[in-house]
């Protein structure tokens, strides 16, 4: 089973990208209860940003790998100082209004943040140069490059440094601690919003690592994949239990995996009736399946109402 | 007299905490009826049951002599059990007069047909609901505020306003979560006015309520429960005098 | 002057200022804004459909733009030569209402124990998921023609008259966006009055009881599984129907139509105006649907003004700007440009 194989190994970078992204949505929503609508926007800012520095750096020559780095290096406080500013100037104010309004400024930041990016990058797609170890290595009949592998390591190793920083550090615990309750929090002596910040922040850190992986791994990137990527990230963090750390990493994953299979076997489980094409609905039909069953997600706590 | 309802070895439990063990009562046509006992004694509990907003692991009830469908909570409604919430439960952005006219929902049939069409029987039963959460309104005091969203009225006065919705839906039985909780002493004398006021028009109060002297001045029998388990159903003067109820207070939180 | 003739005055007012405004706008600016104006009665339509649902019953659908098109797909298919039908359009659009409503409980039955944001993205699911079947089903048996879409559909036509040739009337020709104005003021209004006269009914408080405290609804003995759909199907049958004007109105449709930005608009809509508040919805979906087109034709000669020369893409501009406006809105009127009179009163007090 080669085919079977090798969409697993498809499926599982592809899916820690997702889990990296859906971390940040998972995070805000933990702690504020808000769906940020811009973090994927914030990826694609990540990647560009990163590729406007990597670009010159290998022209310069640079050893690829370290180019990429440069590029990286770059890319994560700009991220950063995005994810801070998107917090401030569109969420902040409305702590107290109404549900849905943070919703559309969310909506309202990722629009501009889409057309400045294609003010300043254009509307064409930005080819990543071919600077990643590519060599290919044989796997039980299924192939994986060092690309991938380095992928899925880095994004590993960054969920586990996420991890500990939560459940370790005096920050996470005043994380942790604001995500119960805020205003308990804050008669505790945790500045609420220097939290909501540093999650903002952090999120976008990783953000921007995942563009750049994105980029990396199908060699483009544009002012338009933020959108689409964003989304898949957010249906992983829902689909794990949105608010749960552990949970946006296994919906990543998952969701990956599943996507990867889906377009791999969609054809023979219909009988050729629907091709790849469908790999999206797959994606949203094992969503819809599994909240129907568990309608707060694979790891997300059972919500019975208090009445 | 007769028996309204009878609940029959209720049994509830959250993870570890058993919330009811095999609690049975019996509660009679036209008496006040008070559900007492400690902090997390199970009091709310036994009414989410009754009413149909947790599952029960086991047991049952009868209400007015048939069996009572828990299964949801509408249900519960239209059998004629109406009840109000410990942490009041208001349609917040909602005016309280809107708010009692929620409460006629069942005592109405309108659908989308007539509410588009407005024929003459729409506009009569619409006539017909406005009026009646009018006069409750009035019945309870809060007539003045009748276009005053709920969310801004005292909390009083939303305390009230939560009864006059249960009332709305003429229930046979009506429950109420310590109505009096948080209210001053003489908020609390209109209560006691009113539910008395609802006993004489025949009504039947279930009432879980933390205030002693109400409790004892107003109900006709009292049930008290400990770590979910009935250990006195009586008269309030043999209740109050029963050691294990005495125990009960004074080794758990005061009541 | 007696107040009993106020009202009426009211109304002929406003008929008379609906029936001047597609001249008054196409004399003055050209017969492309009148049909802006079109595609804003179209969108109106959608929001007040939308409002059913979100605003009033508080169910944050974000899959909405699937209505429309299966309303618009329903008229394609009965009404164009891809399948060779050619059904009458006064029999096309109850169907689509009744077929887009049947979809609104099909889709919204699995849904109904989620809540909140869980809601938001499954029904966001099943919109991506209606767009990417019509995308597809053009094998291997073609229904949808696949992403070229459906074209050359049958213009609406009334007793016979196709709305898309001019009209000779009065010794006027009248061109066929302004007849296609006419009909969808005329179906805009019945869509307003309906949604009022749900407003202020019993299931209209329903709705807003379970928008509220679902809990509390319940034990007021609502059903909320039926008036949830109940709110499902309602809001997704005035998609259905605007779904089959614009079919009819285009003449084409295609799958790029229905994209989840689609829904995402409609919603800005319904927040944006003064979500539950009929009047603040209008407003809403006449000026994101309008907006878009002022800066479109604007962008270009402002800048031209401005520097003398176009700085900045056209298109991207008026994206940006509109993006910025959704963000400015927002922050300085958190309930909307026109939130419902309760609580604006409530405020001010
Ligand atoms: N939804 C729930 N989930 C978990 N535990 C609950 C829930 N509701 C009540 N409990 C527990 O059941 C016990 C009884 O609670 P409750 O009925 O609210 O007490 P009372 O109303 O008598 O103060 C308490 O230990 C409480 O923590
Ligand atoms: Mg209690």
């Amino acid at each position: 089973m080669d085919t079977f194989l090798q969409q697993i190994f498809n499926g599982l970078t592809l899916g820690s990208i997702y889990a990296l992204v859906a971390l940040g949505y998972t995070m805000v929503y933990g702690i504020m209860g808000l769906v940020n609508f811009a973090h994927g926007e914030v990826v694609m800012i990540g990647a560009l940003t990163a590729l406007a520095v990597i670009k010159p750096l290998a022209a310069a020559g640079l050893p690829g790998p370290l180019a990429v780095l440069g590029g990286i290096a770059v890319a994560i406080p700009v991220a950063m100082l995005l994810g801070f500013c998107i917090e401030r100037i569109a969420y902040r104010p409305l702590r107290n209004a109404p549900r849905l309004a943070p919703l559309i400024t969310a909506i309202g930041v990722s629009i501009v943040l889409q057309q400045l990016a294609m003010i300043i990058w254009g509307r064409n797609y930005h080819s990543f140069p071919p600077l990643m170890p590519a060599t290919v290595r044989e796997f039980g009949g299924a192939q994986i490059t060092d690309l991938q592998i380095i992928i899925v390591i880095v994004a590993g190793a960054m969920m586990v440094g996420l991890l500990l920083l939560v459940n370790v550090t005096r920050l996470g615990r005043a994380m942790r601690a604001t995500a119960e309750n805020p205003q308990i929090a804050g008669l505790m002596g945790v500045d609420a919003n220097r939290i909501i910040s540093l999650t903002f922040v952090i999120g976008s850190a990783l953000a921007a690592v995942a563009g750049v992986m994105v980029a990396a791994n199908y060699g483009i990137a544009h002012y338009n994949m933020g959108f689409i990527l964003g989304l898949k990230a957010f249906t992983a963090a829902v689909l794990g239990g949105i608010g749960n750390l552990a949970g946006a990493m296994l919906g990543g994953i998952l969701l990956g995996i599943i996507e990867s299979l889906g377009a791999g076997y969609i054809g023979d489980l219909t009988g050729g009736f629907m091709g790849s094409d469908y790999q999206d609905v797959f994606a949203f039909f094992v969503l819809i399946v599994v909240l129907i069953f568990r309608p707060s997600g694979l790891m997300g706590e059972k919500v019975s109402e208090r009445a | 007299m007769n028996v309204l309802l009878e609940a029959v070895g209720i049994n509830k439990s959250f993870g570890g905490v058993q919330a009811l063990r095999d609690v049975s009562l019996t509660i009679r046509q036209g008496e006040i009826y008070g559900l007492i006992g400690p902090n997390g004694a199970g009091k709310t509990t036994f009414f989410n049951v009754l009413t149909g907003l947790y599952a029960a692991d086991g047991g049952g009830f009868s209400f007015d002599g048939q069996p009572l469908d828990i299964a949801a909570p509408h249900l519960v409604a239209a059998a004629g059990i109406a009840r109000t919430f410990q942490n009041i439960r208001l349609f917040a952005n909602m005016t309280a007069l809107e708010n009692v006219m929620v409460g006629r929902h069942l005592k109405s049939r309108a659908g989308v047909i007539g509410a588009v069409l407005k024929n003459a029987g729409t506009r009569s039963e619409e006539a017909a609901i406005e009026r009646r959460a009018v006069e409750l309104l009035h019945y309870v005091g809060i007539a003045d505020h009748a276009n005053a969203l709920a969310r801004h009225l005292s909390y009083g006065d939303q305390r009230r306003l939560e009864i006059a919705r249960a009332l709305a839906m003429e229930p046979k039985l009506l429950a109420l979560d310590e109505p009096a909780a948080g209210m001053n002493a003489t908020e609390t004398g209109a209560l006691r006015l009113l539910i008395e006021g609802l006993k004489n028009d025949g009504l039947t109060v279930l009432l879980i309520e933390h205030d002693v002297k109400l409790v004892m001045g107003l109900c006709d029998r009292v049930v008290v429960l400990d770590y979910g388990e009935k250990i006195a159903e009586d008269v309030p003067e043999k209740v109050r005098r029963d050691p294990k109820v005495i125990e009960a207070y004074l080794g758990g939180a005061v009541a | 002057m007696n107040t009993h003739a106020k009202p009426w005055q009211g109304i002929v007012l406003i008929a008379l200022v609906l029936a001047a405004l597609p001249f008054a706008v196409g004399l003055g600016m050209g017969n492309a804004w009148v049909r802006v104006l079109d595609f804003a009665l179209l969108y109106i339509m959608l929001a007040l459909g939308l409002n059913i649902v979100v605003g009033f019953a508080g169910l944050l659908d974000l899959g909405y733009i699937a209505f429309y098109a299966i309303g618009a797909y329903l008229y394609a298919l009965l009404a164009s030569p891809h399948f060779g039908l050619h059904w009458p359009t006064w029999a096309i659009l109850p169907l689509g209402a009744l077929v887009s409503g049947l979809f609104g409980i099909l889709l919204g039955a699995p849904t109904l124990r989620l809540r909140g944001d869980y809601l938001a993205i499954v029904t966001l699911g099943f919109g991506e998921i209606v767009r990417i079947f019509l995308n597809n089903l053009n094998s291997p048996v073609n229904i949808t023609n696949g992403p070229q879409g459906i074209a050359r559909i049958d213009p609406i036509s009334i007793a016979g008259v196709p709305l898309s040739k001019p009209l000779e009337f009065l010794g006027l020709a009248l061109p066929g966006v302004y007849l296609y104005y006419y009909l969808f003021v005329l179906l805009a209004l019945v869509i307003i009055f309906i949604s009022l006269r749900l407003e202020d009914s019993r299931i209209g408080r329903a709705w807003v009881a379970i928008r509220e405290d679902e809990v509390a609804a319940k034990t007021c003995g609502i059903n909320v599984r039926n008036v949830k759909l109940l709110a499902f199907a309602m809001g997704a049958s005035f998609g259905g129907v605007a779904g089959g004007l614009f079919a009819g109105f285009q003449e084409f449709v295609s799958p790029e139509s229905f994209s989840l930005m689609e829904s995402v608009m409609v919603l800005c809509m319904v927040v944006l105006g003064g979500m539950g508040h009929i009047p603040g919805v209008i407003l809403g979906g006449l000026l994101l649907a309008v907006l878009p087109e002022v800066l479109r034709h604007g962008a270009a000669p402002v800048q031209k003004l401005l520097f003398g020369k176009v700085l900045i893409d056209p298109e991207s501009l008026r994206m940006l700007l509109f993006g910025l406006t959704l963000i400015l809105v927002m922050l300085y009127r958190p309930a909307g440009l026109w939130p419902s009179a309760t609580r604006k009163r409530e405020l001010s007090a």
